[in-house]
């Protein structure tokens, strides 16, 4: 076993340990929950985690894989929230089973998300320079006021669609029957939706969100991505076709983003439209970035930190985002630190000098 | 400008006519064949009328003063700027239309003059990415990891360390490529261009910034690369020792045209290619 280990490469033990450290931190979170340790906020705050922490996974896959910046990808989220909650929701009579439910709904705002995600990346990823970040900008700004004006019923004859465009439209003009539910109010978004979503289906979905990623980065197409992203014009002399391969990974990231959103808002029985904004995407960013670029153990990290400390400094009230703030500029000038950084290899010796980050 | 070109023009000696294909070769169809190929950049013609053959396993050389417009040359072999004149045959197959990417899978694979590495990457992957339309697995069976993602991935492992132990390379296979010393970058360029399996090696300036011994090294493992891979080599270099050691034909390129072609020794004797680089001699 020992020697096992010996034998393989220093990204391939990071791997495991990223697994290891994901299932351990799982285990010890149930064991208190069932032994009553964790007060409700602190369970409370088991969903939402996960799902930004897959939302980490998958922008990371853009940002730090890809190195194409994405300014919108609480759009992705947002398409994979409303996606389904339309699912859980107008499934809730036929499958009565809340784990199929879930495992259903996080299918089908996976591929609604992915769809979303060719839409948007076909036209930019064929462009070079920056300009993925800005339509990925206006994207998420787009489906933010799509949803806003989004009205969606369901009853015994099906889906009921409607575009509340010139305001003159409500829930009343879809003609939903007596036992038909409203599943999204424009607006108001949707409420009254079942609370489906668990930490073990959150853990799961993380645990995927990181084979899927990790596999990928370690593949054929996870290499020519990256080939991509250091040197477009070598990748393009060694045969790579550079448009298919950002687009793949530009769409595995909008997919996993969908999951994460699907998660996220089954989690909560009213979701609106605003809650995944400019700020959502930004913050999620905020977890890549300072989990550092291509590194997924440094984001899921990130994400826990910088996701439960808002909510630790609630107790300074107004002073809580001066807080916040202070500590993440801490933390940017402390990774920019050589010193700082020297210390830490010296505690953490698993990137020696000269190995290879590729991931 | 146009009245210097003019100028310099007249001073041209007719371009030899026989062809500059080793002996070995006479009989294959030649590997390139450029004929009146010509790229203009609005009034500035870069590349005029040039007309050039490769033999299948023939190491020629292009040389010329700086600006001549050798690296051009190569841009419009492997189609990083469409040419606006003339023909590409590449095995007999006419090229034009194609992008850069179906003229690597055609055959033609380069190194770049400022190295071009994936920095980030290890030297092994810097290999495995060459080695990628050999490899042909899709993203799915790379995520779920099934028997053909290990059995391809070992292939191209075995591959790949082949390939780096040409130059010697395979301990340094788990290094950052960013962080090898320049020598052993333009060599991992050289190793990343033969792995995509190319009939055509184009190397542009491989010596430069290596030291005697290095270059000398490196003169031994070009023509070992030929006779290994059977391939044909096209190089651009200014280390004349090079040029002239091992190249069977040269191509002399001035002011984007061809002023003299022909072996080691009948170029060192030609007035024009002297002139080119040396300037002309006073009369008188």
């Amino acid at each position: 076993m020992k020697n096992y280990f010996k034998g393989m490469k220093a990204v391939t033990k990071m791997d495991y340990a990223t697994y290891a450290g994901v299932i351990l931190a799982f285990v010890i979170v149930s064991l208190c929950q069932s032994f009553g340790l964790l007060n409700r906020s602190v369970s409370g705050m088991l969903v939402p985690i996960c799902a930004y922490v897959c939302m980490a996974l998958s922008l990371n896959l853009t940002v730090g894989v890809l190195g194409e910046l994405s300014l919108g990808h609480a759009g992705f989220m947002s398409v994979g929230a409303f996606t389904g909650i339309i699912t859980s929701m107008s499934l809730s009579t036929t499958v009565p089973n809340e784990l199929a439910r879930v495992v259903l709904a996080l299918v089908v705002g996976m591929i609604f998300a992915a769809i979303t995600g060719v839409i948007v990346g076909v036209p930019v990823l064929r462009l070079r320079g920056d300009y993925l970040a800005i339509v990925t900008l206006a994207f998420g700004e787009i489906i933010k006021d799509i949803i806003n004006c989004l009205l969606v019923g369901w009853d015994e004859n099906g889906l009921h669609i409607a575009l509340n465009i010139d305001g003159t439209k409500s829930i009343a003009s879809l003609g939903l029957s007596e036992n038909g539910i409203e599943i999204i109010k424009g607006a108001q978004g949707a409420s009254g939706n079942d609370r489906i979503a668990t930490f073990t289906v959150g853990f799961v979905l993380v645990l995927i969100t990181l084979v899927v990623v990790l596999n990928l980065v370690r593949s054929r197409t996870g290499r020519a991505v990256m080939a991509i992203r250091d040197n477009r014009i070598a990748a393009e002399s060694v045969g790579i076709n550079v448009t298919k391969y950002k687009l793949m990974a530009f769409v595995t990231s909008a997919a996993l983003a969908g999951a994460a959103g699907a998660l996220f808002g089954l989690n909560y029985s009213s979701v609106s439209a605003v809650q995944f904004d400019f700020n959502t995407s930004i913050l999620v960013l905020v977890y890549v970035v300072l989990g550092g670029l291509g590194n997924m153990w440094g984001s899921i990290i990130a994400t826990v930190v910088l996701y439960v400390l808002p909510e630790a400094l609630r107790s300074f009230s107004d002073y809580r985002m001066l807080a916040y703030a202070i500590v993440l500029i801490l933390v940017m000038l402390a990774t920019n630190n050589d010193q700082l950084k020297g210390l830490l290899a010296k505690v953490i010796p698993v990137r020696k000098k000269g190995d290879a980050i590729d991931g | 400008m146009a009245k210097k070109f003019e100028y310099e023009k007249g001073k041209m000696v007719p371009v030899p006519s026989h062809s500059i294909i080793p002996e070995r070769d006479v009989d294959k169809s030649p590997i390139l064949e450029c004929s009146h190929l010509g790229i203009q950049f609005g009034g500035l013609k870069a590349v005029d009328d040039l007309n050039l053959t490769v033999g299948r396993t023939e190491i020629a050389g292009l040389i010329g003063p700086n600006g001549a417009g050798k690296t051009t040359v190569f841009n419009l072999l492997t189609k990083v700027y469409q040419p606006t004149m003339g023909t590409i045959l590449l095995d007999g197959q006419d090229t034009s239309g194609k992008t850069t990417v179906q003229i690597n899978r055609m055959g033609i694979a380069r190194t770049f003059q400022n190295i071009r590495l994936f920095g980030n990457l290890s030297v092994e992957d810097n290999v495995k990415i060459g080695l990628h339309n050999q490899e042909a697995y899709s993203m799915f069976t790379g995520i779920l990891r099934l028997p053909k993602y290990w059995k391809q991935e070992r292939t191209a492992h075995e591959r790949a360390m082949e390939l780096l132990s040409i130059f010697d390379m395979q301990d340094l296979a788990g290094h950052k490529a960013g962080s090898l010393p320049y020598g052993a970058q333009r060599r991992l360029e050289i190793v990343r261009a033969l792995a995509t399996n190319p009939s055509l090696l184009l190397l542009d300036e491989p010596a430069a910034g290596m030291n005697p011994s290095e270059t000398a090294e490196l003169m031994e493992n070009i023509v070992k690369i030929r006779d290994t891979f059977q391939i044909a080599i096209l190089l651009i270099e200014h280390d004349m020792n090079l040029v002239m050691g091992i190249c069977e034909g040269i191509c002399v390129l001035n002011f984007g045209q061809i002023i003299a072609k022909g072996t080691a020794e009948e170029i060192q004797a030609n007035p024009a290619v002297i002139e080119a680089y040396l300037g002309k001699k006073k009369e008188g």
